[in-house]
């Protein structure tokens, strides 16, 4: 099916399920108990994150998986396609596909230039280099090129960019004027309409938002796979493993490794795009250098170098992160309500640094036991499992087939 | 005029002359030998020849066009390709693909963006590839890491993949470097039976003389960066200045 080989269906067919289920797959707890409280994830909010991460990760996989190539610069690429989209709102239109086609273009340019640049050098250097851009753009959009009196401000520095009632929009101005700020739109349906289903206890949650980026990670999925399976792909996989044969093998590796720089780059304008469109705030703090790192290391949860690894280590870091910093003392108090006072007091004093503000400290620990114990990612686990699970299958087969074992 | 031809070459890294003046013609489909003692700029010379680096003085020219301030990948273009002391393969690719790189790379040039097509779809090149991996008779071992292959395996992986290309001026550097008796006999045969088969010219850097002397047509000696002699390998043998140039290093080499 759509030129893919059967393995590469079966997982394309499995995250299509996954991504249009995930409003019921994301609520498992019926609305109201406490447990919905901390453990559902299937808002809109959060389901938008989970998909629009997954976006910018299978980019960023494409350059750091197949080549090697370290980025540690992408989160600039996101801030642009950001400021883009929203330009494009207050200038042209709410509608969000001229949006995300500027997003993309814009952040193609940017991508294409730091590139250039930066891949002149390879391993720590080039993602020195790619660092300095980086913070470069962020200063830029923080104070140099957001000054509100000045000119030239493009991202309006601290504040970040937003819609106004003045604006022009070219194309569809006159939205604006009962006096209410316009909302992000694919033409008729609005981003962030939801239709709310009340099965029994359950409430589950189909927004718009969330749909239209999932179906565009989809397809960014799909393209992802094509590229993987493509002699591109190769070629790229053949840059990462020895870039001296490549050179004595007639191949210049510096246009391949631009391109794929190119393309993750302008991955991350169509995520900053989505980020956008379904809040139309750009701050300057999407380009931070942390932003990056975070994109490294849902790059590396997920397994580096895998099809479906981006995925699963963006949907698990905003997981995570989300349930983390919600868990508070109280929330923690009534769970260990049925210990003795002083130990109870104890443990919460202790547990209290690593969730609520102090999320970080539980994801650090999490990512650090993924790498000691699971290098390839939790897609590494997901492959180990399997393996245990079919060679007890084969066990129990042969037991009860009364074969003689291999 | 042979097809390479080295004219007053010179290298220089900083007081050291690692190449004086060097002059060589490899005629076509010839088997040369470069052979010369521990740093006699045999090395460099190769380098000179590939682009990896670019000699002070003279020239090199490649059938007819210089090859000077051309990147390696445009002298592979041109026909050259180079086999490494240790074999360089893509060692986390399987050996089809390792087969596959060079076949895109000679067919499709040094860039060519195809992210959409798949590589499995392509008969033409795999076909191409197949073949090659079965005349190095590797067609068993197409599925496996490159990186797990014996040395002998990945050496002839590495000259598959050369020949792959279909050059017309191979160059190996020390091909048997640390290698068994038999891997390095088998590496002679093979390589004979290339030169036998095939339009190509050989130019071997070598160290051991028993893989010159089963393989050279024409020898030329390197010593201290400007060569010594050059003659066919019987009246190298006895040449006087060739022991003496050896033995101040090794009693038995000659």
């Amino acid at each position: 099916m759509l030129k893919l080989n059967k393995r590469d269906t079966m997982l394309f067919v499995i995250v299509t399920a996954m991504v249009f289920l995930a409003p019921f797959l994301l609520n498992p707890f019926p609305q109201g108990s406490s447990m919905a409280q901390m453990f559902n994830a299937g808002y809109p909010d959060l389901m938008q994150r989970f998909v629009i991460f997954g976006i910018l990760v299978i980019g960023f996989n494409i350059l750091f998986g197949l080549t090697g190539y370290l980025s540690f610069g992408h989160a600039a690429f996101l801030g642009i396609g950001s400021y883009s989209a929203v330009w494009m709102f207050k200038l042209l239109s709410m509608n969000i596909i001229p949006a995300l086609i500027l997003s993309m273009i814009v952040a193609g340019i940017f991508s294409l230039v730091i590139g250039y640049v930066s891949l002149r050098r390879s391993g720590i250097y080039f993602s020195i280099l790619t660092l300095a851009f980086a913070q470069m753009s962020y200063n830029l959009a923080y104070s140099v090129l957001g000054n509100p009196s000045s000119n030239y401000n493009l991202t309006n520095g601290e504040t970040g960019l937003q819609l106004a009632l003045n604006d022009p929009r070219v194309l569809d101005g006159a939205a604006a004027a009962n006096g209410a700020l316009p909302v992000t739109k694919l033409f008729g349906l609005a981003m962030r309409d939801s239709y709310n289903l009340n099965v029994g206890g359950w409430l589950f949650t189909f927004n718009v938002g969330y749909y239209v980026a999932g179906i565009l990670m989809l397809i960014s999925f799909y393209i992802s796979i094509r590229i993987f399976r493509s002699p591109f792909g190769m070629m790229l996989r053949a840059v990462k493993s020895n870039q001296q044969r490549m050179n004595y093998t007639g191949l210049n590796t510096k246009p391949y490794t631009l391109a794929a720089f190119v393309i993750s780059g302008m991955y991350a304008g169509l995520a900053g795009g989505l980020l956008s469109s379904m809040d139309p705030l750009a701050g300057a703090e999407r380009m931070h250098w942390t932003a990056s790192g975070e994109i490294v290391i849902m790059a590396i949860l997920g397994g580096v170098g895998t099809l479906i690894g981006p995925i699963v280590g963006a949907g698990f870091n905003e997981y995570f992160k989300n349930i983390l910093s919600k868990i508070n003392d109280g929330v923690l108090h009534q769970w260990l309500s049925f210990l003795p006072d002083g130990l109870e007091n104890f443990i919460v004093g202790i547990l209290h640094y690593f969730v609520g503000k102090g999320w970080h400290l539980t994801l650090g620990l999490l990512f650090m036991m993924v790498i000691i114990f699971l290098p390839g990612g939790l897609v590494e686990g997901g492959q180990r499992l399997a393996k245990m699970f079919k060679r007890k299958k084969t066990d129990d087969g042969s037991d009860s087939n009364n074969t003689p074992a291999e | 005029m042979g097809i390479l031809e080295v004219k007053n070459v010179g290298k220089r890294f900083g007081g050291l002359q690692a190449l004086g003046d060097v002059n060589l013609s490899v005629a076509e489909n010839s088997v040369h030998a470069i052979i010369g003692p521990n740093g006699a700029g045999k090395s460099t010379l190769l380098n000179c020849l590939v682009g990896k680096l670019i000699p002070d003085t003279g020239s090199v020219m490649f059938d007819g066009q210089s090859v000077l301030g051309r990147k390696p990948f445009e002298i592979n273009q041109m026909g050259i390709s180079r086999v490494f002391q240790t074999p360089e393969i893509f060692g986390d690719l399987s050996v089809l693909e390792n087969m596959l790189i060079p076949c895109f790379a000679k067919r499709d040039g040094a860039f060519h963006l195809s992210a959409f097509k798949n590589m499995l779809d392509d008969k033409e090149i795999i076909d191409r590839a197949q073949h090659m991996l079965e005349e190095m008779k590797m067609a068993d071992k197409h599925g496996m890491n490159a990186a797990s292959l014996s040395r002998g395996d990945k050496r002839r992986l590495e000259i598959g993949m050369c020949l792959s290309q279909e050059p017309r001026l191979l160059l190996l550097d020390e091909p048997t470097a640390g290698m068994a008796r038999a891997d390095t006999n088998n590496t002679i045969d093979l390589l004979k039976q290339i030169s036998d088969e095939r339009d190509i010219t050989i130019a071997i850097i070598e160290h051991d003389m028993h893989v010159v002397f089963s393989l050279a047509e024409r020898i030329t000696v390197l010593a201290q960066g400007t060569p010594l002699v050059e003659d066919t390998p019987d009246n190298i043998k006895g040449h006087p200045k060739v022991r003496e140039a050896y033995l101040g290093e090794t009693q038995d080499a000659a």
